[in-house]
C-alpha cells in the first residue's frame, strides 16, 4: 500500500515534466506601470492616432479615460474625437469608444472584421500585444505585405511601420522528430523607421499599458479597496477570536 | 418585548425555531477545522443569491445584449464590477467549500446511518449546483461560455434514438443562441436557485433530527445527563455562531484576496476567451470546462466511445449517491478505520485532483493515458472500498468524544 502511495506521489510530482508544455511563439514581457499615468495618456495618444480609426472600445467611454488618466474633457477631446455622429451633430464626451467601420466594409477590405479592442489585453494578455506589435515582417505574399510571427496570416496591416521601420525574417532549420522545418528565428531590421528600437520598445509599452488599463478600467480602485478592506477583516478578526475565547472559556 | 414574543409564539412557533435548530441544538464540542464548511456553504450560497438579485438588475439575457450588459455592469453600473467579481469568486468558493465538505463527510464517515438522507439531500445539492454553475457560465455569452455549453449539450446527443431531439430540446434551437440564453437565465435565477434553497432546508431539517456527527463518529445522544441533555453536547448558539463567525471572517479574508487582487484566477475562473463576445462561426483554440467541473471532464475524454464516456462521467458522480451502501463498514471515522482506508481515500483524492488538472492539458497521449489511470483510480477507490469495509480491521472506538 505504501509502495502505491509513493508511487502515486512520484507520478503526481512528475506530472508537469511528463507533460511538456506545448509551443507557441516566445513571448516578451509588456512593461506594464497601471499606476504610471504618463505612460497611460502616451498610450491614449497612441491609441488615438493609430488604432483607434479601424478598432473601436466600444465598451470604453471618452469621459471615462478623462476622469482615470485626470485629464479634462477638452484634452481627451483633442485626443481621441475627429468624428461626428450620423446626423453630424458632434460625438459627445460621454459616447462610447465606437468606430464607423462596418463589418462588411472591414471584411471587404481586411477579409475579416476588425476586433474591438476594449478587452483585448484581458483576452490575449499584455505580453501577446507587445509581442505582437513588434513582430510584423515583410512578406510579398500577403495581400498586405506584412505577416506576423505570433497571428500568422494576420488580415491586419503594419500600421506602425512608419515608426518601426521594415523587419524581414531569418529562418534556421529546426528538426521536430524526424520533420525539418524552416522557423523564424528572429527579424532583421532591413529599414530604419521614424523611432529607434528602444524608442518603439517605449511607444509599444505605453500603447500596451493603456489597451490593459481599457480592459478593466476598475483596477487601480479595485486593489485600493482590496487592502482596506483585508486590514479591516484582520482587526475584525481580533474580536471575532476574542468573543469566541471568552464563550469557549466554559467547555471542557 | 417579552409580551410581543408571546403575542407571535402563540400565532407562530418563532421561539421553537429557535431553539430546537439553535440555541437548544446541542452539537458534538469537538468539531475541528473540517467542520467549518458547511456554514460556509451556507454563507456562499446567501452571498450568491443577493449579489446575483443585483446584477439581475442590470444584465440582459439577450444574445445581441448580454456580453456588452456584463461589461456595462463591470465599467458604468457604481460598484458593478464588485458585485459582478463577488459573483464569479462565489461560484469558485462555492465548489471549494462544498469539496471540502463532501471531503469532511468522507473522513469522518458522516453519510453513515443514521446520516443516509442526509448525505442523498446533499449529493442533491451538489447536482442541482453543478446544474446552476453550468447555467450561469453561458451568460456572459462569451467564447467560452458559448463553445462550453456547446460541448456539454452536444453530450446528450449521444443518448441513443432520443439524443438529438432531447439536445434541440434543451437548446430550444438547432444551435446555441438566443433561446438557449433566455431559457438559461430563467433556470439560473428563478428554478434552480428554488431547488438549492429547498434542498439546504431538507439537508439541514435532516441533520438537526438526527444530530451532528464529528471528528470521533461517536454518537453523543447515547450518553446523557439527567436532563437528557448529551453529555458531550453544547448549544449550537451561542457556541458554534460565534466560532463560525471566526471562521467567517477568515474565509472572507481569502475570499477577498482572490476578488481584489486575483479576480480572473489566473484564467481559471473568468477564462480569457471569455473576453471574447461568442462567435458561432469561431471555435475557440482550446476549450476547457471551468477549473470545478474539470475532473469529470476529464474522465468524459478519457473514454474512446462518445456514449460510454458520457456514462462514465455522469456514473462518477452517480456512484457517489450509493456512497452510505458501498462502506458497509460501522466504524464512522477515519481515527478508527484501517491503514486500507486511510490509504484508499487518499489514493481518491489526488485522483480527483490530478484528473482536474489533465482535463485543463491540451489533449496528446501522454494525457490519454493518464486521464485513463485516473480515471480508474476514482472508480477503483469505490470498488476497494466495498470489497475492504466489510471486514475492515478497524480500532476501539471510544464511548464518549476525545478532547
Amino acid at each position: 500500500m505504501k509502495k502505491m502511495i509513493k508511487l502515486l506521489v512520484i507520478a503526481v510530482m512528475m506530472l508537469p515534466a511528463i507533460v511538456a508544455a506545448s509551443g507557441g511563439a516566445h513571448l516578451y514581457e509588456a512593461p506594464i506601470d497601471i499606476n504610471d499615468k504618463e505612460s497611460l495618456k502616451r498610450g491614449a495618444q497612441a491609441f488615438g492616432d493609430y488604432c483607434y480609426s479601424c478598432h473601436a472600445a466600444s465598451f470604453m467611454r471618452f469621459n471615462r479615460i478623462a476622469k482615470d488618466l485626470e485629464m479634462d474633457e477638452q484634452e481627451v477631446r483633442d485626443m481621441l474625437i475627429h468624428t461626428r455622429g450620423k446626423k453630424g451633430n458632434p460625438t459627445k464626451i460621454g459616447d462610447l469608444m465606437k468606430v464607423s467601420m462596418t463589418d462588411d466594409y472591414a471584411k471587404t477590405a481586411f477579409g475579416t472584421a476588425v476586433p474591438d479592442l476594449s478587452l483585448a489585453a484581458r483576452a490575449r494578455g499584455a505580453d501577446w500585444i507587445y509581442t505582437y506589435l513588434r513582430s510584423f515582417y515583410v512578406d510579398e505574399n500577403r495581400p498586405t505585405g506584412f505577416n506576423n510571427v505570433v497571428f500568422a496570416d494576420v488580415g491586419m496591416p503594419h500600421v506602425l511601420w512608419s515608426l518601426q521601420g521594415l523587419q524581414e525574417p531569418v529562418y534556421e532549420t529546426v528538426v521536430h522528430g524526424t520533420v525539418e522545418v524552416d522557423e523564424i528565428v528572429e527579424l532583421k531590421s532591413i529599414q530604419a523607421g521614424k523611432l529607434s528600437r528602444v524608442e518603439y520598445d517605449v511607444f509599444l509599452g505605453d500603447l500596451t499599458n493603456f489597451m490593459v488599463y481599457m480592459a478593466e478600467p476598475v483596477q487601480v480602485e479595485r486593489r485600493s479597496m482590496g487592502w482596506k478592506v483585508l486590514l479591516f477583516l484582520i482587526v475584525f478578526f481580533g474580536f471575532a477570536y476574542a468573543l469566541k475565547k471568552e464563550y469557549w472559556k466554559d467547555v471542557h | 418585548m417579552g409580551n410581543l414574543m408571546a403575542w407571535i409564539d402563540e400565532r407562530f412557533p418563532a421561539t421553537k425555531l429557535w431553539n430546537e435548530h439553535l440555541a437548544e441544538y446541542y452539537t458534538p464540542k469537538n468539531f475541528n477545522f473540517m467542520y467549518f464548511f458547511g456554514s460556509l456553504a451556507l454563507l456562499v450560497l446567501v452571498i450568491q443569491i443577493v449579489s446575483g438579485i443585483f446584477l439581475t438588475m442590470h444584465y440582459k439575457p439577450d444574445a445581441a445584449m448580454a456580453f456588452a450588459s456584463v461589461e456595462y455592469i463591470m465599467r458604468d453600473v457604481p460598484y458593478g464590477w464588485l458585485i459582478r467579481y463577488i459573483h464569479s469568486t462565489g461560484a469558485t468558493a462555492f465548489f471549494i467549500v462544498v469539496y471540502l465538505h463532501m471531503l469532511r463527510g468522507l473522513m469522518y464517515g458522516s453519510y453513515k446511518k443514521p446520516r443516509e438522507l442526509i448525505w442523498l439531500f446533499g449529493m442533491f445539492i451538489y447536482l442541482a449546483l453543478m446544474a446552476e454553475a453550468f447555467m450561469g457560465y453561458l451568460l456572459p455569452w462569451g467564447q467560452m461560455s458559448y463553445w462550453g455549453a456547446q460541448v456539454i449539450i452536444s453530450l446528450f446527443s449521444a443518448i441513443p434514438v432520443v439524443g438529438d431531439d432531447l439536445t434541440l430540446w434543451i437548446r430550444g434551437d438547432f444551435v446555441i443562441g438566443d433561446a438557449t440564453l433566455n431559457r438559461f437565465f430563467a433556470l439560473h435565477v428563478i428554478a434552480l436557485p428554488f431547488v438549492l434553497v429547498f434542498l439546504v432546508i431538507a439537508h439541514i431539517i435532516a441533520l438537526h433530527e438526527v444530530g451532528s456527527n464529528n471528528p470521533d463518529g461517536v454518537e453523543i445522544k447515547k450518553t446523557k445527563d439527567a436532563n437528557g441533555i448529551p453529555l458531550d453536547g453544547i448549544p449550537f448558539h451561542p457556541y458554534y455562531s460565534v466560532k463560525d463567525i471566526a471562521g467567517v471572517v477568515v474565509f472572507l479574508f481569502f475570499f477577498s484576496v482572490i476578488m481584489f487582487y486575483f479576480p480572473d484566477g489566473g484564467g481559471y475562473m473568468l477564462e480569457h476567451a471569455n473576453f471574447i463576445a461568442s462567435d458561432p462561426l469561431k471555435t475557440p483554440e482550446h476549450i476547457a470546462p471551468v477549473w470545478y467541473f474539470t475532473p469529470f471532464y476529464a474522465i468524459l475524454r478519457a473514454v474512446p466511445d462518445k456514449l460510454m464516456g458520457v456514462g462514465a462521467m455522469f456514473g462518477a458522480i452517480a456512484v457517489l449517491f450509493i456512497l452510505p451502501w458501498i462502506d458497509r463498514c460501522k466504524v464512522k471515522s477515519i481515527r478508527y478505520r484501517s491503514g486500507i482506508f486511510k490509504a484508499n481515500l487518499i489514493m481518491f483524492c489526488v485522483s480527483f485532483v490530478v484528473l482536474g488538472w489533465l482535463a485543463m492539458q491540451p489533449v496528446n497521449e501522454t494525457i490519454t493515458f493518464l486521464s485513463r489511470l485516473f480515471s480508474f483510480l476514482y472508480f477503483a477507490f469505490f470498488a476497494i472500498l466495498f470489497v475492504t469495509s466489510k471486514n475492515e480491521r478497524t480500532k476501539p472506538v471510544p464511548d464518549r468524544v476525545t478532547s
